[in-house]
C-alpha cells in the first residue's frame, strides 16, 4: 500500500491571525475579481458594456449631491439596525428579529403622531414618538429574551416569529388609518402641518438621520468595547458557564442585552417614520432587519467597520436598481449582480480565516512538468 | 411674508386659470409653436414590463413620446419605484436631471409625488389614478384617470350576450345566469368597475346576478386563481376580474369558463375562452400634458380620459368565444355613450335595498375621516368621474352579492 497515493490534493489548514493588511488585501482582491465575474456574466448575458454599468452602478449613488445624500440615508439606517443586533450577537444570541423590532418602532412613532397631533405641541410630540418608538422596539426584542433568559426557549425562532406578528400588527393598523377607504394605505401622514415631522437640517432631509446614527455608532462602539456592560456581554457569549462562575448574572445579561438591541431598532423605526418616510407600512423595515445580520458578521461585531459594509450594500442595492432601470433589464439582473458580489466578499473570509496547503509530490511533479 | 401672499396669490390664480379651463381637453393650439427639442419627460413606474399594469402605462409613454418626435435621450424611465419614500427620491433624481414634466403611475405612489411637487415649483408632476390634485390645490400637480366604467360597461354587454346564448343553448336556465367577478380591494375604483361591468351585462341579459369576492392584492397570481376556481365552483357561468395577474383568466381556460378581461388582451394565453377585454390607454394623456408643457400652457389639475378621447378602449372581440352580434352591440352601445344619450349609472337601472338612488354623498374631497362631502346623483343619473377623475362610486347595489370584502394589506 502506498500511503502517499491517499493524501488529498489539498487540505484546508487554519490559519493564525493574518496582519490587517494581509486581510484587507484579501478582501479587496475579492471584490476585484466579483466586480470581473460580473462584467463577463454581464457581456455574455446582456451584451452590455462592462464598464458603462459600473459607471451606471457609481453615477446612481455619487452622480449629485441628492444621491449622495441617499445613500448617506440608507447606508445610516442599514447601519441602525446593524448597531442593534450586534450587541445580541456578541453574546452568541441570534436575534433575527430586526424587522419586527423595526416595525414596532414605526408603528409606535405613527400611532402617536396620527392620535395625538392638534393635542400636544409639536416639540413634544416628537420626543413622545421617540420615547414610545424606542420602549415598543426594547419590548418586542425584550420578550424573546425574557422567555430565553427564564425557560431557554430558542431565540432564532422566537425573534424570526416576532417579526410576523410584527408585520401583521402593522397591517391591522394600516387598514384602520387607511386614507381613503378600501385604499391599504396611508399615505404621509400629516402632510400639510407636518405635526411630528422631525425639523430639517439646512433643508435637508437626511441630515439630522445621518448625525443621530453616526452618534449611535460611538455610542455603541464604546459600550461595547469600554464598559462593563460590553464586557459582561461577550463573556456571556464565550462561555455561559465561565460567566456564572464568575458571578455574572446571565439571565439579567440576555434581557438587559436584548432591551438595548430592541430599543436601537426602535430608534430606527422612529427615524424612518418622523425622520423621512412619514408614513407606515408594512414594507417599512425593507428587509434591513434581515440584511444587517449580514452586515454585523462581516464586519465582524466591529460598530466602526460597520459602516464601511453597510455603504457597500447600501451603494451595492441602489446600483442594481440603476442598472434594471438604465439598461432596461430586469430587476432580477441587478439581483444577480449583487449575489456574485456578495457570494466574493462573504467567501473571502473563509481565505482570511484557512489556507489551502496543496500536496507536496503533486506540487513538485508540476513544476518538473513545465 | 410678502413672499407668501404673493406665492398664495399666485396659486389662487393659477387654480381659478385652471378651473376657467375646466374639463375642455381639446387642444385648439396647433403643434407649429411646440418645441420639442428643449423638453424632457420623466417616467416612474410601480413594476417592470412583467405587471400587465404598468406594462400599459409604459407602451402608452413610449408611445406618447415617439407620436410627439421626443428621441430617447428626452425620456427617462425609472422602473420598480415602490410607493414609499424611494418614490420621492425617484421624482426629485428626475427634476433634478432636467426633467419639465414627471408622471407617476401607481395610486400608492401620490403623497410622495406631491412633496416632490411642492420642492419643485417649476416642474409639472402628472399622477395617474390619484385622488388628492382638486384638494392639495398645487399649481404644478395633477391627477388623471379615465372613464374606464363605460369601457367596462361594454365588456359588461359582450358578457350579457354570451349568456344569453348559453342559455339560449340550455347549457343553463336563465335564473341560473350567474357571473363572478375576481376584485382587488373593496375600493371605489374596483366596485365602480364591477357595477359597471353588471350593469352593460344586465343591460341585455335581465336575469343575471354577480358574485363578487376580493383577493387584498394587486397582484397575486395563486389568490387570483384560487379565487376564480372558487366562483365557478359556486356556479358562476362567466368570469371577469379587476387584478393585474393572468391568474383569474388561465383559471377560466382551465376550466372552459367564458372570461370578460382587463388591461389588455388574454387571447393568446385563452384562446378559447377570451371574449373581449377593456383598458385605459394612457396615451392621449400623456400627449395632452407633455404637449401643454411644450406650449407653456397650464395641465387640467383633473383630466379624465373618456372614449371620446380614446383614453377607453376595448380589444377586437374574440369570434370564438363571444357570442354572435356581439361587436356590433358594443358599437351601438359605444355610439350611445358618446353622445350622451345613454348613462351608465343611470339611476333608473338599479336599486340600492329595494329603493332608487334619488342622492348620493360621495367622499370625492379624500380626508382620513372619509367624509361624505359631494352630492353626485343629479338629473336621474350618478355622475362617476365628474367631480374628480378618480373613482368615487361605492354604493352596492341590489344583484350583487359580495362574498366578502378587503379593505387593504
Amino acid at each position: 500500500m502506498n500511503n502517499n497515493s491517499k493524501e488529498p490534493l489539498f487540505h484546508i489548514v487554519k490559519r493564525g491571525t493574518l496582519p490587517w493588511y494581509k486581510a484587507w488585501g484579501i478582501r479587496l482582491l475579492a471584490v476585484v475579481i466579483a466586480l470581473i465575474v460580473c462584467a463577463i456574466v454581464t457581456m455574455t448575458v446582456t451584451g452590455e458594456n462592462p464598464i458603462q454599468v459600473y459607471a451606471t452602478m457609481i453615477d446612481s449613488s455619487f452622480g449629485s449631491e441628492r444621491k449622495v445624500w441617499i445613500l448617506a440615508q440608507n447606508t445610516a439606517m442599514l447601519l441602525g439596525v446593524s448597531l442593534a443586533v450586534t450587541p445580541a450577537f456578541r453574546m452568541k444570541f441570534w436575534n433575527i428579529g430586526g424587522e419586527g423590532q423595526i416595525l414596532a418602532g414605526c408603528l409606535a412613532a405613527a400611532a402617536c403622531m396620527i392620535c395625538l397631533a392638534d393635542t400636544v405641541p409639536n416639540g413634544l410630540l416628537i420626543v413622545i414618538s421617540a420615547v414610545a418608538s424606542i420602549i415598543a422596539g426594547a419590548i418586542w426584542g425584550g420578550i424573546p429574551a425574557f422567555f430565553k433568559a427564564k425557560w431557554n426557549t430558542n431565540e432564532t425562532l422566537f425573534t424570526l416569529m416576532m417579526n410576523y406578528v410584527a408585520t401583521q400588527l402593522v397591517a391591522f393598523f394600516v387598514i384602520i388609518w387607511e386614507v381613503p377607504k378600501g385604499a391599504g394605505q396611508i399615505g404621509i401622514i400629516n402632510q400639510s402641518t407636518q405635526i411630528g415631522w422631525l425639523p430639517q437640517i439646512g433643508g435637508n432631509k437626511y441630515m439630522l438621520n445621518v448625525i443621530i446614527i453616526l452618534v449611535l455608532t460611538v455610542a455603541v462602539y464604546i459600550y461595547l468595547n469600554y464598559s462593563k456592560h460590553g464586557y459582561e456581554l461577550s463573556v456571556v457569549g464565550e462561555s455561559e458557564r465561565t460567566a456564572r462562575y464568575v458571578g455574572i448574572k446571565v439571565e439579567k445579561v440576555i434581557i438587559r442585552t436584548m432591551l438595548l438591541s430592541g430599543a436601537i431598532c426602535g430608534i430606527v423605526g422612529f427615524l424612518l417614520v418622523s425622520g423621512t418616510d412619514h408614513t407606515l407600512s408594512t414594507s417599512l423595515s425593507g428587509g434591513r432587519g434581515f440584511t444587517a445580520v449580514m452586515i454585523s458578521w462581516l464586519a465582524k461585531f466591529n460598530p466602526i467597520i460597520m459602516i464601511f459594509a453597510s455603504m457597500l450594500l447600501a451603494f451595492l442595492d441602489k446600483g442594481a436598481s440603476a442598472i434594471s432601470t438604465n439598461f432596461g433589464l430586469n430587476h432580477s439582473f441587478s439581483d444577480i449582480l449583487t449575489g456574485i458580489i456578495l457570494f466574493f466578499i462573504i467567501g473571502c473570509e473563509f481565505f482570511i480565516s484557512y489556507k489551502l496547503s496543496f500536496r507536496k509530490s503533486a506540487g513538485k511533479e508540476a513544476a518538473e512538468n513545465v | 411674508m410678502m413672499k407668501k401672499i404673493t406665492a398664495l396669490l399666485l396659486a389662487m390664480v393659477m387654480v381659478f386659470a385652471l378651473c376657467a379651463c375646466g374639463n375642455n381637453s381639446d387642444d385648439k393650439k396647433t403643434d407649429d409653436n411646440a418645441d420639442a427639442s428643449k423638453i424632457k419627460v420623466g417616467f416612474i413606474f410601480l413594476h417592470d414590463e412583467n405587471s400587465t399594469y404598468d406594462l400599459n402605462f409604459m407602451n402608452a409613454a413610449e408611445a406618447a413620446c415617439k407620436n410627439l418626435g421626443l428621441d430617447e435621450s428626452q425620456y427617462v424611465f425609472k422602473k420598480n419605484i415602490p410607493e414609499d419614500q424611494k418614490c420621492y427620491d425617484a421624482a426629485a433624481e428626475l427634476a433634478e436631471e432636467g426633467c419639465n414634466i414627471i408622471f407617476a403611475d401607481s395610486f400608492g405612489h401620490e403623497s410622495y409625488i406631491i412633496e416632490a411637487a411642492k420642492e419643485f415649483p417649476d416642474v409639472q408632476f402628472c399622477h395617474s389614478t390619484g385622488t388628492l390634485a382638486h384638494t392639495e390645490k398645487l399649481a404644478n400637480y395633477h391627477n388623471a384617470f379615465a372613464s374606464i366604467y363605460e369601457g367596462r360597461y361594454l365588456a359588461g354587454i359582450a358578457a350579457g350576450l354570451k349568456l344569453n346564448e348559453m342559455i339560449a343553448n340550455g347549457d343553463f336556465t336563465a335564473d341560473e345566469a350567474k357571473m363572478g367577478y375576481v376584485g382587488a380591494f373593496t375600493y371605489a375604483e374596483v366596485m365602480s368597475g364591477y357595477t359597471s361591468f353588471f350593469l352593460g351585462a344586465r343591460s341585455v341579459c335581465p336575469t343575471v346576478t354577480m358574485d363578487v369576492t376580493f383577493t387584498g392584492s394587486w397582484y397575486d397570481e395563486t389568490a387570483e386563481k384560487e379565487a376564480a376556481n372558487t366562483l365557478i365552483k359556486n356556479g358562476c357561468k362567466l368570469i371577469s376580474q379587476h387584478a393585474d395577474s393572468m391568474g383569474a383568466p388561465t383559471a377560466c381556460e382551465t376550466a372552459g369558463v367564458p372570461n370578460v378581461s382587463y388591461n389588455g388582451s388574454t387571447e393568446s394565453a385563452c384562446p378559447n375562452t377570451f371574449i373581449v377585454s377593456s383598458r385605459i390607454d394612457w396615451t392621449p394623456y400623456y400627449e395632452y400634458a407633455i404637449k401643454a408643457v411644450m406650449n407653456g400652457e397650464t395641465i387640467d389639475t383633473d383630466w379624465t380620459g373618456t372614449l371620446k378621447t380614446g383614453s377607453v378602449v376595448l380589444t377586437d372581440v374574440n369570434e370564438k368565444a363571444a357570442a354572435a352580434g356581439t361587436a356590433e352591440a358594443i358599437a351601438e352601445a359605444k355610439a350611445k355613450l358618446e353622445d350622451g344619450s345613454l348613462n351608465v349609472f343611470d339611476t333608473a337601472t338599479f336599486t340600492v335595498d329595494g329603493k332608487k338612488l334619488d342622492s348620493y354623498m360621495a367622499d370625492v374631497d379624500t380626508d382620513k375621516d372619509y367624509t361624505k362631502d359631494t352630492e353626485v346623483v343629479e338629473n336621474g343619473v350618478f355622475y362617476e368621474s365628474k367631480f374628480r377623475s378618480a373613482p368615487y362610486f361605492d354604493v352596492m347595489i341590489d344583484g350583487i352579492n359580495l362574498l366578502d370584502t378587503n379593505f387593504g394589506s
